[in-house]
């Protein structure tokens, strides 16, 4: 598979000059294939959220390349075709929503891509339903008569009717319900298998990194410090520990249950995965 | 523990009662918090958790029913002072509760509005810095402290006016791992040793079966109430509404499923790991 994202040592330092200066990313150098579902973890400060504005040239970097779609974000002319093919979803994106009804708000970005109507609409019935929002409603919704998970599935959708080839969340779920947390990584799935899109994914939830993503990747203090598949991660529990992140609940158990000496695999990722292996510890001592 | 410090009396309310669009988000609400008590008020996004919380402070006023505050109702505007020096608020998001350059300022801007003397005001910043755990932070710049951090000084700058009671609507959604953790540790610790009745708004199961009691919101009703063994071992009531076990609970449930007679008691990834403590000195 081909490198959507390539990153070749990569600094940003903000403020640089002034008694301000913080060097928020050091040298970093990630390859994000075509197509994967890719999380970025690591605590608060750690640079999550810097990283992510350079994939759509929101900052170019202090020093290093970021190559994205082939394109150099440095170059200020190639620069602008970014925001059309990368949709950045910000922390609380139910914050940015503005328009009268849910409907208009989604369509706003189409509609700047210069899109006829009948294909302007046809996109945002297509991103309310990937969200799971009903298209006749919305047009009848305001948005800010909504709860808070609605609004956001709203606010999601507008990045999503942009049909863009990279989608980047920043910290999607946070504030949401379990159910609401399930649906839209669902939803977040079926968009990346029907666009054959590149996701992005910046969370604090292992379980969800556990669940969803094929690669990830860990930043500490603006360095990138592992990178992997979540079975290759989660196996390093020492060294996350140490930077303020954690395993997924099951692979905390099964970690425990082999320090008291119970022969079950430590690699567990997933609830039914920690069961299973359960299961057959109590099986053999049951007979 | 058994003295009634909140009491909800047949609670509704309504957002835009005055117009057509008005929307009921909580409905004959009966609840008492308990002084000491360290309560979990869990639920789906739109369950009324929120609205529940701002009732308890007179931030927002009963359209039918009553709070009763420590014998004070939220309804007559001249109890709203004392009422909210009692109880103190904590939100989702810690950068917008800090308003000073210094930790030590922002810790001290409550205890400075209540009109106290300097001295009174430096000691009780001092206290609550210490119970916090930021003491070593008091001359540094708040938006150079990490998320968990900047949240407990949240709780500081409302522990400074010495509330009897502190809720705290999601206060961990935005916080990482390790950030969670402090909290939540910092929550039991002034709940337990300070006696400060804490009501914690939340979606994170995990934090839930720490609490004495839990209380389930769904659609403006209580759908269950009770101590956390009781209130989890209610699955299929709480997947109906959206809710998820903690992943111990939801290990235990499936190997319960299985045929495995595990007991009911087990809440936490230390309960399970306890079970087969003791089973592997059984055997």
């Amino acid at each position: 598979m081909s490198s959507i994202i390539e990153i070749v040592q990569l600094t940003h330092i903000y403020s640089p000059g002034t008694p301000f200066q913080v060097t928020s990313l050091d040298s970093i150098s990630l390859d994000i294939k075509k197509g994967v579902f890719f999380a970025i973890i690591g605590s608060t400060g750690s640079g999550k959220s810097t990283l992510v504005r350079h994939f759509n040239g929101l900052l170019t970097p202090t020093a290093g390349k970021v190559r994205v779609c082939g394109i150099d974000t440095a170059d200020k002319r190639q620069r602008r075709n970014l925001w059309r093919s990368v949709g950045l979803v910000f922390q609380q994106p139910e914050q940015q929503l503005f328009e009268e009804t849910v409907f208009a708000d989604v369509a706003f970005g189409p509609r700047n891509m210069g899109l006829t109507e009948a294909e302007v609409t046809e996109r945002v019935h297509e991103a309310l339903r990937l969200v799971g929002l009903d298209p006749l409603a919305a047009s009848r919704m305001s948005p800010f008569h909504l709860s808070g998970g609605v609004r956001r599935k709203a606010a999601i959708a507008g990045v999503l009717a942009l049909r863009p080839q990279i989608l980047i969340l920043d910290e999607p779920t946070a504030g949401l319900d379990p159910q609401g947390k399930r649906q839209l990584m669902e939803h977040v799935e079926e968009f990346r298998r029907r666009e054959g899109a590149t996701i992005i994914l910046v969370t604090h939830d292992m379980e969800e990194v556990a669940l969803m993503a094929e690669r990830v990747a860990v930043l500490n203090r603006g360095r990138l410090v592992m990178e992997g598949s979540p079975r290759e991660i989660f196996s390093r529990a020492a060294e996350l520990t140490a930077i303020g992140l954690d395993l997924p609940a099951p692979a905390r158990l099964m970690r425990q249950l082999r320090l008291l000496g119970k022969p079950v695999r430590t690699d567990v990722l997933t609830v039914a995965e920690a069961e299973e292996e359960i299961a057959v510890l109590l099986g053999e001592t049951l007979c | 523990m058994d003295e009634v410090f909140i009491a909800v009396k047949d609670l509704t309310y309504i957002y835009n009662r005055d117009n057509a669009g008005g929307y009921r988000a909580l409905s004959g609400i009966d609840l008492e918090v308990k002084a000491g008590e360290f309560l979990v008020i869990a639920g789906p996004n739109g369950s009324g958790k929120s609205t529940l919380a701002r009732l308890f402070n007179a931030m927002l006023k009963p359209s039918g029913g009553r709070v009763i505050v420590a014998g004070m109702d939220t309804m007559i505007p001249e109890n709203v002072w004392e009422i909210r020096r009692r109880v103190g608020m904590v939100f989702q998001n810690p950068d917008n509760q800090i308003v000073s350059s210094l930790v030590e300022e922002d810790a001290a801007f409550g205890a400075e509005n209540l009109g106290l003397p300097a001295e009174e005001v430096q000691k009780r910043v001092a206290e609550t810095l210490r119970l916090t755990g930021l003491s070593q932070y008091a001359s540094h710049a708040p938006h150079l402290l990490s998320g968990g951090q900047k949240q407990k000084l949240a709780i500081a700058g409302v522990l400074v006016m010495r509330p009897s009671c502190l809720v705290l609507d999601e206060p961990t959604s935005m916080l990482d791992p390790a950030g969670r953790d402090e909290l939540m540790e910092t929550l039991i610790r002034l709940n337990r040793t300070m006696k400060v009745t804490v009501v914690l708004v939340t979606h994170f199961m995990e934090e839930a079966v720490l609490a004495d009691r839990v209380v389930v919101l769904s659609d403006g009703r209580i759908a269950i109430s009770g101590p956390p063994a009781m209130v989890f071992a209610e699955v299929e009531l709480l997947a109906g509404i959206g809710l998820k076990l903690p992943a111990a609970l939801e290990i235990a449930h499936g190997l319960r499923k299985r045929g495995f007679p595990l007991p009911q008691e087990i809440l936490t990834i230390y309960d399970l790991l306890a079970y087969f403590k003791n089973k592997a000195l059984e055997d």
